[in-house]
């Protein structure tokens, strides 16, 4: 048979436990969207730059397979904001909780970052004039709008094409890649927790080598985690949002290295990253990439869109107009809470769907109607945004239409309420949180460095960050900042004892054989997670909770195995992930009080947002143990001052 | 009459689903591009040249479909989505319903 492998020896040279050294300017650990673009703006300032990726950078990341909409570029030239308003606008819309850097560097450098893009390749416009007198196109620059096609923040793009061309230009620019290599600790002065970044260690998940990277500056540039609540040790990628290998890795190792991390409390029960769901934008709906889609229900009755007060709107067109007279911009996901949310609502589908689907108004199932949507509307929605967003160009676009599906003919089945009822999709279990947009991560300051020296931060890796756009201008301005830092900077010799510290903890699988895998001990975590830090929460529960995450480290880890470096490269992944379990746990009890805008429910403190709680708690490793701390909601000052003097007249 | 086959051996189960892609073996040509181009490191090459890659961690795939995309021959290498995520749509005309092949 030739899928029976059992016979086939390992087809890589197994390098376990040999080293290779390399030095640099600046490191890049992460080959996604946020990485490549701090390693081409580094390397553009004519520094040496090595990026490390545990994937193909050539397809690597969220964002490698594709994206479909540039969110919140208040420089484009049609919006009506200033990049000023609209990151003032985004904070209040989400009552302050979410990240003032890099919403200012996103809705401020958006523009100029997608124009390198074009430079680069990469397709941002209707060059090819397939959308003509469209509603949300600029007959003059060819740019598509989405959403709100009046005040224009949101731009639509070819993003299917943009993670190619950031590797063509990785290699144009002499960057120097160690692909296949997992980054597994950052290397300190002294080997000290908390002194100064000067390097990192990194596993071949092909061979096993170990590789000790030295550098002046030194960038995390990972995915936000995910697997720590649901984990399928069978089924999984079909329907999962995030890539398996995201695993927080590069939290993990912020926090060994002493680096204070925030919102780490924020989860939300959510089917994106769950196997029990239907593939991201392939399944009837009208959200987000399917905005503004029609849905009607089983017998062909279409369901009404509203507005921002409850008024049935009549035609396709105001579907994404604003919502409400001088409202000046609305987020395109609803559901975010906090009461200022309200004046961000989109017009949205029908709020009581559910109720009336059960009083028998309308039948299951619902299907969404391209059929009946204007023609550029259908052409934009199946063929620009599923065709780009995520991974949809082949999944979704190439095998359904492959398979039949017209969407000129065919309506799609919508998996609402068929088990229950979410926002995007079928029902999620109380437990089946993630971590998901404005999740937490590393603080950091106006250079994007993290609060330990020469360690920088981009996209997902710091908190309450998180987009396509955001992650690629975030990381080019890192990218900047790192370049001028290096500046008479040496690179430093790393502790031989830190090194030989991480290799005992790296390789210590493959001395076994037999014990508990990384997919057992995954499923395993999530059950604590589930059990003891879910959906309500106590003191007493959490406590539980981190004390079987002792017992797993104590009583499972030393059995955990591998018997390849794939394996491996899975195993680290996994024993990060328990590390960023106890950073949840632990931040989870050091809010003392509820949060609709965090998702956050303890029963032992009912009240919601308490506003001497409307602060950041930070949480850092000193002296062996965790140190708690707090930041004021605004701790980055004045947004346009800081941004304006950080940037140093380069834009971006 | 089908003879019944009555060699038959212990083997374990399977992890599944076990194919998230399904390659045409008259078309590949091994090169290994799909290989290349996996975030997830789910293929290793074939020890046979020409042939396509296996499939090793069937389990672990994201199904982007970078694979098929970065594929140089057309039709050499398809996605094939797991039986209970294949989503289904109705011909409005007719009422017929299809799902996702």
């Amino acid at each position: 048979m030739s899928q029976d492998s059992s016979y086939i020896k390992w087809p890589y040279p197994v390098l376990y436990g040999d080293e290779d050294t390399v030095s640099c300017d600046v490191l890049v650990l992460g080959g996604g969207i946020a990485g490549c673009w701090a390693a081409i703006t580094a390397a553009r300032r004519g520094v040496s730059v090595v990026l490390v990726d545990k994937g193909c950078t050539i397809r690597s990341g969220c964002g490698g397979p594709g994206c479909d909409h540039w969110a919140w570029s208040g420089d484009n030239p049609a919006c009506t904001l200033s990049p000023d308003e609209m990151a003032h606008d985004l904070m209040e819309a989400r009552s302050n909780w979410t990240n003032g850097i890099t919403s200012y560097i996103n809705c401020a450098s958006g523009y100029e970052t997608l124009l390198e893009l074009e430079h680069m390749g990469g397709k941002i416009r209707d060059t090819d004039d397939e959308f003509k007198g469209a509603p949300f196109r600029d007959e003059q620059t060819k740019m598509m709008y989405a959403y709100d096609y009046e005040n224009k923040t949101v731009m639509r793009i070819w993003g299917a094409t943009f993670k190619p061309v950031l590797y063509n230009e990785l290699q144009r620019l002499g960057v120097t890649l160690y692909e296949r290599c997992q980054a597994t600790s950052l290397l300190t002065e002294g080997g000290k927790v908390g002194s100064r970044v000067i390097g990192a260690t990194g596993l071949n998940v092909q061979t096993g080598q170990f590789v000790i990277f030295k550098s002046k500056a030194t960038i995390i540039a990972m995915a936000m985690p995910t697997r720590n609540w649901v984990f399928s040790t069978e089924h999984r990628g079909m329907s999962s949002f995030k890539p398996i290998v995201n695993s927080g890795n590069g939290h993990a190792m912020a926090w060994r290295a002493g680096a204070a991390l925030t919102n780490m409390e924020r989860s939300m029960s959510m089917l994106l990253d769950s196997h029990s769901t239907y593939p991201a934008y392939g399944d009837g709906n009208n959200n987000n990439t399917w905005h503004p889609c029609n849905m009607v229900d089983a017998d062909g009755k279409e369901i009404p869109w509203y507005d921002h007060d409850g008024n049935i709107i009549q035609d396709v067109e105001s579907r994404s107009l604003p919502s409400r007279l001088g409202q000046k911009m609305f987020l395109f996901v609803p559901g975010l809470g906090g009461k200022s949310a309200y004046d961000s609502k989109p017009p949205m589908l029908c709020p009581d769907l559910q109720q009336r689907v059960l009083k028998g108004e309308f039948k299951l199932p619902l299907y969404a109607d391209l059929t009946t949507m204007p023609d550029y509307e259908r052409r934009v929605i199946w063929g620009v945004m599923v065709g780009n967003e995520s991974k949809t160009k082949t999944p979704i676009l190439k095998v359904y239409s492959d398979a039949g599906f017209d969407a000129e003919k065919d309506l799609l089945q919508s998996y609402y309420m068929l088990g229950g009822s979410s926002m995007m999709r079928e029902a999620a279990a109380p437990k089946e949180r993630m971590i998901f947009s404005g999740g937490g991560g590393v603080v950091v300051d106006w250079n994007l460095m993290t609060t330990v020296d020469g360690l920088f931060a981009a996209g997902e890796q710091i908190f309450s960050t998180n987009g396509h756009a955001s992650a690629a201008t975030t990381g080019r301005y890192a990218g900047k900042r790192m370049a001028e830092y290096i500046e008479g900077k040496d690179i430093s010799d790393p502790d031989r004892g830190q090194i030989e510290r991480e290799k005992a903890r790296v390789y210590a699988p493959i001395y076994r054989d037999d014990g508990v895998d990384w997919k057992e001990f995954n499923a395993g975590l999530c059950r604590i997670m589930q059990n003891y830090c879910s959906d309500y929460k106590t003191e007493s529960l959490m406590q539980m909770g981190l004390e079987v995450l002792d017992e797993y480290e104590r009583e499972e880890v030393p059995n955990l195995y591998a018997d390849d470096p794939h394996k491996l490269g899975r195993t680290v992944d996994v024993m990060d992930i328990a590390t960023v379990d106890w950073l949840i746990i632990n931040a989870c009890m050091a809010r003392r009080a509820s949060s609709a805008y965090l998702n956050f429910d303890r029963l032992d403190y009912p009240q919601k947002d308490p506003p001497k709680w409307h602060k950041w708690l930070t949480l850092k490793l000193e002296d062996g143990a965790v140190k708690h701390g707090e930041l004021p909601i605004d701790y980055w000052g004045s947004l346009k001052d800081n941004y304006e003097a950080h940037s140093k007249g380069q834009r971006g | 009459m089908k003879k019944f086959n009555k060699e038959v051996y212990a083997n374990p189960n399977r992890v599944t689903p076990a194919k998230p892609v399904i390659f045409n073996e008259e078309l590949c040509t091994g090169c290994n591009a799909c290989m290349s181009a996996c975030q997830a490191d789910v293929f290793i090459p074939n020890p046979e040249e020409g042939k396509p890659p296996i499939i090793l961690f069937p389990d672990e795939c994201y199904y982007d479909g970078c694979c098929v995309e970065e594929c140089p021959v057309e039709g050499a290498i398809k996605l094939n989505h797991p039986l209970m995520q294949r989503v289904r749509w109705k011909r409005k005309s007719t009422g017929e319903t299809f799902r996702v092949k």
